[in-house]
């Protein structure tokens, strides 16, 4: 009853959203106002409508309907009931249809927050909204319904599902990563509705810039607990692989990172208009082709969904219409734009021009290296993989360029900065961060890619705190006054500018500090890692609602004292038949102790990684504050105000 | 020249300068960093590479599992169903590795035809079932009949 | 020149959309099977249903399908009615009964119809490794002369089926 329930009100909104993509551009050409005007109600009835067939999913789920085929595949009787939500988003057709509730969601934000926009921008958006919103539905409709039924004879018990996803971090994760993914189609859509109505002035810019700052926040954040998640379940304590589908996270992030400030420039001064519309495509686009590369089988991948090629030819087909069309009505658009205002070199446009080619470089080096075995197929030269050495090798400098002079751009003033003022700051922290950061790497012996890496942290934290106070002890008023009446824009920048340098940190510290061994270990065993004893006591059977369990029993003592007692778990999935490493964890600020077990590897003996991870955390703290800095500045008071009649 | 116009040149060499090393930067690493797949049978005819990093892959041989009783040291087969080759490999397999599955490993051709991993990756297929499961499914049903049986006796 | 410009996102996005789209059907996890091209290799099998035993010379002298299946593979059920409509189309297929138990297999079938001109019973699963399957369900395309010339990796279905067929020919 609920599947089809389900199903039938799928169809429905794929109708309403139809509508809500043709009805206010009719309005528009024709100038009918009433037509213009359907877009809200059409909106959120179509929300209103995929959310039954979502809730209707999640009845299946619960009521353990295993004549429902997604549910018989994904599902079980044994499953945890929290288990049996997150389930609903396991597998492709019920993630999909999370991802299209998501798009209905941020359309909805923007329906009930029209009256913000102009009467014509409003429902153009809504309207270039709708298009993605037919696109997905009927990629959803058409190839992968979730409420196909197999009947006369419907399995007793299904399939289960997969183990690496059960599991708190994958409840949280794929909700928050589709936010940021999908949170991109509004600018897009605000960005493609500049084109249409030609009205390629900076208040587009103005519009869209608190939903970019939200989505950003939300993917930075999707990307953070990913990489948290990878660390503790994947059992090998890596905490980022380079792994197409990361990629496929981490293109649309680095290519938003450059949105969000091109936005900001538009915004204030006028320049790089048609760059920051095709920057707001390029953003989307690369979260569309992140769906398309998990969706379609054509990379392999970790994460990725089972392959089937009609998938793939329809997403792909979506990715045409939507990116082939938008960019098209861009080259023949754009044309028209012409950036009145002009700007100087040493002005903080030119800072943040630099900005965007050098995260825009960093977008196309890892689109590079993700596409390239697939470049090599195509063109007939083998089968290849590029591995992280590639990513890290071409990464890691252009990204400590980055943060250079991410940390001059605040310094600077628009249009045109003195030299003496951005000079003072620099020499002083050159000094700060060179004497410091060499103090710390002569102290513990590290490298000159430490070196490095933490001069610049050092430095980006100098020249924020200069700025921010140098902003702060002008005037009269007394500094906490003062303080208070920065823009949350600002302490959004500050925040996640620090939360960049506390993940660089994080990183460093990881990789030429940390301490990894895999060794041959009987219950009784001891071994010592990086000042760490661990002390193998011993592993006992037990048994968890879907799975077997091997507890192992670790204990940890740093000079003769305990400092942890750890139990990792080999569980063994009974429905799946799929082993699963459950690594156990003594998180510390400065340091994590990572102990697995590998595979039994005799009677007794047990192969057992043990790790000492310093400073890890960092890396998942900074991300944190990233989210942290996006959400206030979309939060910026600025962006509340209403639109002036017209 | 124009001022404007040289704006714009100091821009488009900033650009071009940027790019350039980036492409280098790229194209440097791409070099070293990336490895072809090469199937048993391609090994056995001599194609592959020796002392290169390459990734060799095809179906666990039963029975050709071979542990070292002191240290993490393991040997096993892989076969594309025509030639099989030898795998070494010192560190902890993954939890998917099974004899019959189908493996990737990535390392080294040495010497004595021996390939030496430096990483083993097993890869699950999600598309279908292992024959395995069915038993569990059964497993799961006939254990849902007796909870209900007894239930029905209390 | 600026226009010229303007379409160079959109080129570069047409270029990457025809790599991607000859990508697509290539299973990258994919391994060529090195059967193709052989013949079928040898064995002797328990036919289900009259207990005879089946060999090599008992194959079909026209092309036809080998398709691995099991009571207890959830793909099989879903692909079951479309082997059905292929074998009344006039399509021949042997089945085999991979891993599976002789009951249930003759109630699948006097449930379900049977599409297969016979079953073979892989009931240890030795078949199945020879042939070099992964999974059920698995389907082998072997021509005339009995050299096998396809494999498909999970369920046959009325989208997938024009390639099969393809090469059926």
């Amino acid at each position: 009853m609920f599947p089809e329930l389900g199903q039938f009100s799928l169809i429905l909104s794929l109708f309403f959203a139809l509508s809500l993509a043709v009805l206010p551009l009719v309005g528009y050409w024709k100038g009918n106002r009433l037509l213009l005007e359907t877009a809200r109600p059409l909106t959120l009835i179509m929300s209103m409508l995929v959310l039954v067939g979502f809730i209707s999913l999640c009845i299946a789920f619960l009521s353990d309907d295993f004549s429902v085929l997604y549910v018989a595949q994904n599902s079980n009787t044994q499953l945890p009931i929290w288990y049996k939500v997150s389930a609903v988003w396991g597998s492709h057709e019920g993630s999909l249809l999370f991802w299209v509730l998501i798009l209905c969601g941020w359309c909805s934000a923007v329906a009930l927050k029209i009256r913000t926009l102009p009467a014509d921008v409003g429902p153009i958006v809504l309207a270039v909204l709708g298009i993605v919103c037919v696109g997905f539905l009927s990629f959803l409709l058409f190839t992968s319904s979730p409420f196909v039924r197999i009947l006369p004879d419907a399995p007793l018990d299904g399939g289960d599902l997969n183990p690496l996803l059960q599991d708190f971090g994958l409840i949280v994760h794929p909700p928050v990563l589709y936010m940021g993914y999908v949170g991109f189609s509004v600018a897009f859509a605000f960005a493609v509705a500049a084109l249409i109505t030609g009205n390629l002035n900076a208040s587009w810019a103005r519009w869209a810039r608190p939903w970019t700052a939200a989505s950003w926040a939300f993917l930075t954040l999707g990307i953070t607990l990913g990489s948290w998640w990878a660390y503790y379940e994947l059992g090998w304590g890596g905490w980022w692989f380079w792994d197409p589908v990361e990629n496929a996270s981490f293109m649309p992030w680095l290519s938003g990172t450059a949105l969000l400030h091109s936005l900001a420039v538009t915004e204030k001064r006028g320049v790089f208009k048609s760059w920051t519309v095709l920057l707001a495509i390029f953003t989307f686009s690369l979260s569309l082709l992140g769906a398309f590369l998990v969706r379609s089988g054509v990379l392999t991948s970790v994460h990725s969904f089972a392959a089937d090629p009609t998938r793939g030819v329809f997403i792909l087909g979506l990715l045409i219409v939507l990116i082939g069309g938008s960019l098209l009505l861009y080259a023949i658009r754009a044309a028209q734009v012409r950036s009145t205002v002009s700007f100087g070199l040493s002005g903080r446009e030119a800072w943040l021009l630099l900005n965007n080619i050098l995260l825009t470089v960093l977008t196309l080096t890892v689109l590079l290296g993700t596409l390239y075995p697939l470049l090599f197929d195509v063109l007939g030269l083998g089968k290849i993989s590029v591995g992280a050495p590639y990513f890290n090798a071409v990464f890691s400098p252009i990204a400590l360029l980055l943060m250079v002079f991410m940390a001059v751009g605040p310094l600077s003033r628009w249009h045109q900065t003195s030299a003496n003022a951005l000079l003072v700051p620099c020499v002083i922290a050159v000094l700060v961060s060179v004497s410091v950061s060499a103090g710390l790497v002569y102290l513990l012996g590290f490298g000159v890619t430490a070196f490095i890496s933490l001069a610049v942290a050092m430095w980006v934290v100098v020249l924020s705190f200069y700025d921010w106070f140098s902003k702060v002890s002008a005037g009269t008023k007394g500094i906490i006054p003062r303080a208070r009446q920065l823009p949350r824009n600002y302490y959004g920048m500050l925040l996640a500018h620090l939360g960049m340098v506390v993940t660089l940190v994080g990183i460093v510290l990881v990789t030429v500090n940390s301490e990894e061994s895999m060794l041959r270990l009987s219950p009784g065993d001891q071994a010592t890692v990086a000042g760490y004893e661990f002390r193998f006591d011993r592993v006992e059977q037990l048994k968890g609602p879907n799975y077997l369990s091997s507890k192992g029993q670790f204990t940890a003592y740093k000079e003769g004292k305990q400092v942890a007692v750890l139990y990792p778990e080999k569980r063994f999935f009974t429905t799946r038949q799929q082993v699963m490493t459950e690594a156990a964890l003594d998180a510390g600020f400065t340091r994590d102790l990572y102990v697995s077990l590998g595979e039994r590897v005799d009677e007794q003996a047990w192969g057992v990684r043990v790790y000492v991870k310093s400073f890890v955390r960092w890396i998942w703290l900074g991300g944190l504050l990233m989210m942290a800095g996006g959400l206030l500045a979309a939060l910026d008071k600025r962006y509340r105000k209403r639109a002036r009649a017209i | 020249m124009h001022p404007l116009r040289r704006k714009r040149l100091i821009i488009i060499i900033a650009i071009l300068l940027i790019l350039s090393s980036a492409v280098g930067l790229v194209m440097f690493a791409l070099q070293q960093n990336i490895n072809l797949f090469f199937s048993p049978t391609q090994i056995a005819s001599g194609e592959a590479p020796q002392q290169a990093t390459i990734r060799a892959g095809g179906v666990v041989v039963e029975g050709s599992v071979k542990r070292d009783p002191q240290t993490l040291y393991v040997s096993f087969d892989v076969t594309d169903y025509q030639y099989s080759m030898t795998i070494e490999y010192l560190g902890i397999l993954p939890d998917l590795f099974r004899e019959g599955q189908g493996i990737v490993a990535q390392g080294s051709m040495m010497a004595n035809g021996v390939f030496k991993a430096t990483q083993v990756l097993a890869k699950h297929d999600e598309e279908y079932m292992a024959p395995e499961v069915s038993d569990a499914l059964k497993n799961a049903q006939s254990k849902r009949v007796t909870v209900t049986e007894s239930a029905l006796s209390y | 020149m600026r226009k010229f410009f303007l379409f160079f996102p959109f080129v570069a996005f047409s270029i990457l959309s025809v790599v991607l789209y000859v990508q697509i059907g290539k299973d990258a996890n994919y391994m060529p099977s090195a059967l193709i091209g052989q013949t079928v290799p040898e064995f002797t099998l328990v036919s289900l249903t009259d207990d005879e035993l089946v060999s090599n010379k008992d194959l079909p002298n026209q092309p036809y399908l080998i398709n691995f299946w099991g009571t207890w593979c959830a793909a099989c059920h879903v692909e079951h009615p479309y082997l059905v409509q292929l074998a009344r189309s006039g399509v021949v297929i042997v089945g085999v009964d991979y891993k599976d138990k002789k009951s249930l297999a003759e109630q699948w079938l006097n449930k379900k119809g049977d599409p297969y001109r016979y079953v073979l019973m892989d009931e240890l699963g030795h078949f199945g490794v020879d042939m070099g399957i992964t999974g059920a369900p698995e389907t082998f395309v072997v021509d005339s002369q009995g050299v096998v010339v396809y494999r498909h990796q999970g369920e046959i279905n009325a989208q997938n089926w024009p390639v099969i067929e393809g090469y059926l020919q």
